[in-house]
């Protein structure tokens, strides 16, 4: 067909244009969502701590004393520029929060990810191809199971055996007091600095805090792509090409690897996008189980301070990050397949 | 349920009305193999849960907040033991007492918002699928923006922000974990119910003149409504986790207003450190079971009436007989 690369172009347009009223929705809904609540924010966050007229001061600074829809505009017009402000309890630019802890949980993620593809294409894939065997069933136990375990009772029982009982593995923060407090910071993320720096003990040191959290995360993870996986292989094995194949005599073996698996992982990729919000989700309690100072964490310290301006600059970026990544996963299922169009 | 659909005439006169019950169930009363266990033992593990939440007061040995009895108070970090099978945990009460109340608590908190985020979810997908046009766009935009926000920063905001209101009981979970939940099931419903709209047997009953609501509560809503049960067993296996998570970080029920699994995980994680495993293992493992349980009747289900998953028992047909050419023997 002539006409593919304009069609995928305008797809890509088309989803977009589509993606500001998401973006638009998203970012009132966070605005009502902090502003139901009672009293402004300078007072939530100081309120009896700070005299009056220095919370006065502070809301007319903070343009809290201005109409709602000023402050509404204002707000869209700030997370247009990329700005979202600062913390009203410790004055901390979000950018900031976002840059350094930001950093902390990318890695985490990343790293879980990683683990949860691994273990659940494996099972997910032997499970589906060996259906209602021994191994299906241990798979789909193991799926179920995985799926049923919170990440911070996996993350507690983990902490219980290898940090407690056999001593094998630190069980909070991100790296030893020393590594912290020496490491020269290029990205924040530990295991990619300590490797620019050439400091191998703090890399095996950031690896070893990084182990426990990332697998808690990405096992609990796992278990999404188990069942979709299998399931998939099912379907795909009761395709009419499967059976095409089949009866052309090719070996089962190579219809299995080479027609069956290939076409069932291609669902992979959006779910892994999906999963980003799942991810995101699990973060914050890994987190908040292994002390890593991740941005999940802030967040839930934040709320305890009661600082909403910390708190909805955190979200708005949670939301952007998770619109970001379903466009990229609908662009990239477009590339790969062409009856995917508007 | 042991004879699969289909049997003799005369079964069949006897049991007439309740023959669309019967259809509707006919898959599961088929299901074979690992999927009928699975089902079986899924809702065996379920019962026994609600069985413990509906007897709480007689099978408790203690209230969930009793720090002493006899006069006496109960040790600290007590590690399991004939008094107390399950130890005790830093406020001196009894885990296993807690474990119990708590089955209540999970179990109140979702039927509450299994029940709101249904009789929400379902009509305005309803609703929103038969009508289409604006409603229908704009509803879809807003529930696909509540879909991709992360859930739990989504329940944790609103039972943030109800806490100053109503308090942090039962009531506010379970809107944090309804608010959660409507997308879903206005997605599965507003789907099928467009697919449903044109169909022959919708479009003969709109022919005849039928109003719009009627078609609806007639003709689409039975068609759909089968996508529920499945979907909503899931959906309370998710609910647990949610309510546990919340919990977990303190934005679950009032530790004065009932005893919350989440919660007391939460409060083991500083006793890990110590080596002392009885405060966190046997809540986290009340969690994992509730929740497998509820998984494998969900899956159980979805699997049996799920035509591309499904898979009948197959039997050998007795065609010199004269019974019936559908019988299967199993």
């Amino acid at each position: 067909m002539a006409a593919q690369g304009t069609s995928l172009r305008q797809y890509a347009l088309t989803r977009l244009a589509l993606v500001i009223p998401m973006v638009f929705i998203l970012l009132t809904l966070v605005f009502l969502l902090m502003r139901v609540a009672p009293g402004d924010p300078i007072s939530a966050a100081l309120g009896g701590r700070v005299p009056k007229e220095e919370v006065e001061k502070l809301k007319a600074e903070l343009g809290y004393d201005r109409p709602v829809y000023v402050q509404y505009a204002d707000y869209l017009a700030s997370v247009v520029r990329l700005d979202f402000g600062e913390a009203i309890t410790d004055r901390r630019p979000i950018g900031d929060i976002i840059k350094e802890n930001g950093a902390a949980t990318l890695e985490l993620t990343f790293y879980a990810m990683v683990v949860a593809l691994v273990v659940g294409v494996t099972f997910g894939l032997l499970a589906g191809r060996y259906r209602d065997t021994w191994i299906d069933g241990g798979g789909r136990l193991f799926g179920i199971v995985v799926y049923a375990m919170p990440v911070f009772f996996l993350g507690l029982m983990a902490q219980l055996l290898f940090g407690s009982y056999l001593g094998w593995l630190p069980t909070s923060d991100r790296a030893s007091p020393i590594t912290q407090a020496t490491i020269e910071t290029h990205t924040n993320i530990y295991t990619i600095d300590t490797l620019i720096n050439r400091d191998w003990g703090a890399f095996v040191d950031s690896v070893e805090h990084l182990v426990l959290p990332a697998a808690t995360l990405g096992l609990v993870t796992a278990g999404v792509f188990i069942r979709l996986i299998r399931v998939n292989v099912i379907r795909t094995m009761k395709d009419d090409y499967i059976e095409a194949a089949r009866a052309r005599g090719v070996d089962e073996r190579a219809v299995v690897y080479h027609h069956a698996f290939k076409n069932a992982l291609v669902p992979v990729i959006t779910v892994v996008g999906l999963t980003v919000a799942l991810l995101l989700s699990g973060a914050v309690l890994t987190e908040t189980t292994f002390n890593w100072p991740g941005i999940g964490r802030t967040l839930i310290l934040y709320l305890q301070n009661r600082d909403y301006t910390a708190v909805q600059g955190i979200i708005v970026v949670f939301a952007l990050v998770v619109v970001a990544a379903s466009v990229i996963i609908d662009f990239v299922n477009a590339y790969i397949d062409p009856r995917i169009r508007y | 349920m042991s004879t699969p659909a289909g049997m003799g005439p005369s079964g069949w006169r006897g049991a007439r009305r309740l023959a669309g019950v019967r259809r509707a169930f006919a898959p599961v009363a088929e299901a074979r193999g690992l999927t009928r266990s699975m089902l079986w033992l899924g809702c065996a593990i379920t019962l026994v849960f609600v069985a413990i939440a509906l007897f709480a007061p007689v099978v408790a040995p203690y209230d969930f907040d009793t720090f002493e009895a006899d006069g006496s108070r109960f040790a600290q970090l007590e590690a399991p033991s004939w008094d107390h099978p399950m130890g005790t945990n830093v406020q001196s009460t009894d885990v296993l007492s807690r474990i119990i109340w708590g089955t209540r608590t999970e179990l109140k908190v979702v039927l509450v918002s299994l029940l709101f985020s249904i009789s929400i979810g379902v009509p305005l997908g309803l609703l929103s699928g038969y009508f289409g046009g604006k409603l229908d766009r704009l509803l879809v935009l807003f529930m696909d923006a509540l879909f991709v926000f992360p859930f739990l920063l989504l329940a944790i905001v609103i039972a943030f922000l109800l806490a100053d209101r109503v308090g942090q009981g039962i009531l506010t979970a379970a809107i944090a974990i309804t608010a959660v939940y409507i997308p879903l099931y206005f997605r599965v419903v507003r789907n099928h119910t467009i697919s449903i709209r044109e169909e022959p047997f919708v479009e003969a009953a709109r022919a005849l003149g039928a109003r719009p609501f009627t078609i609806i509560r007639k003709y689409v809503f039975f068609n759909v409504v089968q996508n529920v049960p499945p979907l909503a067993t899931l959906n309370a296996a998710d609910a647990i986790l949610t309510l546990a998570a919340l919990g977990f970080l303190g934005y679950g029920i009032q530790p004065t207003q009932g005893a919350e699994w989440g919660y007391d995980v939460n409060r083991a994680v500083s006793d890990a450190a110590s080596g002392i495993w009885w405060t966190g293992l046997f809540p986290g493992l009340a969690i994992v079971l509730l929740v497998v349980g509820l998984t494998l009747v969900g899956e159980g289900l979805s699997e049996t009436m799920n035509p591309v998953l499904r898979k009948r028992p197959t039997g050998t047909v007795d065609f010199s007989s004269d019974s019936g050419s559908e019988a299967a023997g199993s």
